[in-house]
């Protein structure tokens, strides 16, 4: 068996771990990328639609592009990197930490480190995920699988398609079902609003006159070997009104029902995570609940732009090699959710520094005011101009507000 | 598309907030919006109103597969992980009326290995000044 020494092993080598890996070498750690695809990218590579990069780059850039410019610093900074490369296990020992790994041109490898960064991502919500009814023939296909059939491998899954969930990449699927001369039925969604953001409505179905069904279940899949259809009820006043089901005919079934971060190698390895996120819980260095393992990206929580993860993910490298130096927060205070806030990462602050929170809410509204209190003082308020749970939040945390705080003072970030 | 007197409505996507707008055609050049919070959403529905254009993003084949068409052993196997075809995009936005014409243009052209970045793809595209660039290198 292979065996390596870093300082540091990244796992996953989309944006987040390229970010984080850039970070790391730039504080002087030694640092390699383990990715499990052939090349370095992530998922960005399928995502062909533009709208990346604005914060980043200053330029609206699309998924391959955005990835390959990060790629290039990467190259440029001759961060090592093992793609076709999948990670088994993690298991802390001591104060190291090893890697083992398996690739078809190496066989298995061990790695040790004393730093870890997850970067894995995550996963799409399936149909078990989500119980449709009905038989299980062939054309039901989550998002983004069939983004990677239609963009990478160049098939396309279907003729006529209903998609299932109105998150972003069903709605990009839609235009780009389109495009390539797919007729798409129906967009349904089982929520009064929908999942994803108003300009991919506005421009994935408005553009094709696509219907959306907001308030409507999909209560069957018909057909036996392939897709032949499915029923649509609406929901009413909560419940199902099946008087009014209907039927759309169809041969393909596209699932957007959410995102799921991919933490298997975290629990394994003793992670503990926060069901409000399904990604570890984070201190304010974004470390999780074994020393030495941090966590940025999707795997720590899922984002809504790839600009707010290469931003955390480099936090993330930064505060492992603070970590790697011997550095440790003095003193951390507890981040609470408070009103309509679903979820706060990291749930930690350093009164000592500047802390960047990411939260999201739980309500759509407008003219919202995001309040901080500190024991039931407030110490911060910023308008929100709107607000909606697929619109991540920010907001800053520093000694200006957190310098008075006691020892055992509770922070709590509300919505009103 | 309405005249005189007709109204349109439109939501705004310049922003997340999605203000609706009412439209008014007043002459073929001029037009009145309501229900705009901010400037920039008149401003968006006179171009969406008068000459709406979108990136497109799409995929050409790549000229190189068909003699790399193993069906048995490692070569089969690798190739099953080799991309099939190159993402490409306008460099700006695309006249909205001409896109099926354009989407006709790249499922029919074939690009040759090695492809960088930024390289163009197909120049004037249609005749409309903007080009067609690659999203990525390939080699």
């Amino acid at each position: 068996m292979k065996n390596f020494n870093f300082d540091a092993v990244v796992i996953g080598g989309g944006a987040a771990g390229m970010a984080s890996a850039l970070e790391l070498k730039k504080r002087g750690s030694s640092v390699v990328i383990i990715e499990r695809e052939e090349e370095l990218g992530g998922i960005l590579m399928q995502c062909i639609h533009n709208g990346f990069g604005l914060i980043e780059f200053n330029e609206e850039l699309s998924g391959p592009e955005f990835a390959q410019r990060v790629h290039e610093q990467v190259e440029a900074q001759t961060i090592p990197s093992f793609c076709g490369t999948t990670v088994l296990d993690i298991r802390p020992e001591g104060d190291r930490k090893i890697v083992y790994c398996v690739s078809s041109r190496e066989g298995v490898m061990q790695i040790q480190a004393r730093a870890i960064i997850l970067a894995m991502g995550c996963r799409e919500r399936n149909r078990g995920n989500i119980r449709i009814p009905g038989s299980r023939p062939s054309g039901v296909f989550t998002a983004g699988l069939a983004q990677r059939l239609v963009n990478i491998e160049g098939y396309i899954p279907g003729k006529d398609v209903v998609i299932i969930g109105s998150g972003d990449i069903g709605l990009i699927m839609a235009r780009r079902l389109s495009w390539v001369g797919c007729k798409v039925h129906a967009v349904v969604e089982i929520l009064p609003y929908p999942s994803g953001l108003t300009r991919n409505i506005v421009q994935c179905l408005n553009d094709f006159n696509i219907p959306l069904y907001l308030s409507h279940l999909t209560t069957e899949i018909y057909g036996k070997d392939r897709v032949e259809g499915v029923e649509i009820t609406p929901i009413q006043n909560g419940a199902l009104v099946y008087e009014k089901s209907f039927r759309i005919p169809c041969d393909t079934v596209l699932l957007s029902v959410g995102l799921v971060p991919e933490n298997e190698l975290s629990r394994n390895a003793g992670v503990e995570i926060n069901p409000a996120t399904n990604g570890p819980w984070v201190d304010s260095t974004l470390m999780t609940s074994v020393p030495g393992i941090f966590a940025c990206g999707n795997v720590l929580h899922v984002h809504d732009l790839v600009d707010y993860v290469v931003e955390e993910a480099r936090r993330a490298g930064s505060f492992a090699a603070d970590w790697l130096a011997g550095k440790h927060p003095v003193r951390e205070l507890r981040v609470k959710t408070g009103a309509n806030v679903r979820y706060i990462n990291p749930s930690r602050v350093d009164p000592s520094r500047q802390n960047k929170l990411y939260l999201r809410s739980l309500i759509v509204k407008n003219d919202s005011v995001l309040e901080v209190k500190v024991d039931n003082r407030v110490v911060k308020q910023l308008k929100k101009a709107h607000i909606q749970p697929s619109e991540m939040l920010t907001v800053s945390l520093g000694p200006d507000e957190l310098a008075q705080s006691g020892m055992d003072a509770q922070i709590e970030v509300s919505l009103l | 598309m309405p005249h005189g007197g007709h109204m349109q409505e439109m939501i705004c996507i310049t922003c997340p907030i999605g203000c609706h707008l009412s439209i008014e055609k007043i002459s073929d050049e001029e037009i009145s919006v309501t229900g705009n919070k901010c400037q920039r959403g008149a401003q968006y529905a006179r171009e969406e109103l008068l000459s709406p254009k979108r990136v497109v993003t799409a995929t050409c084949r790549l000229k190189q597969l068909s003699n790399q068409t193993a069906t048995v052993g490692q070569a089969a196997a690798d190739s099953l992980y080799k991309p099939r075809r190159v993402p490409v995009r306008t460099a700006k936005a695309f006249p909205k009326e001409r896109i099926p014409e354009l989407l006709t243009l790249l499922y029919q052209h074939e690009v040759s290995l090695p492809v960088e970045r930024g390289q163009v793809i197909i120049p004037d595209a249609l005749g409309t000044g903007i080009d067609v660039i690659a999203e990525r290198t390939m080699a």
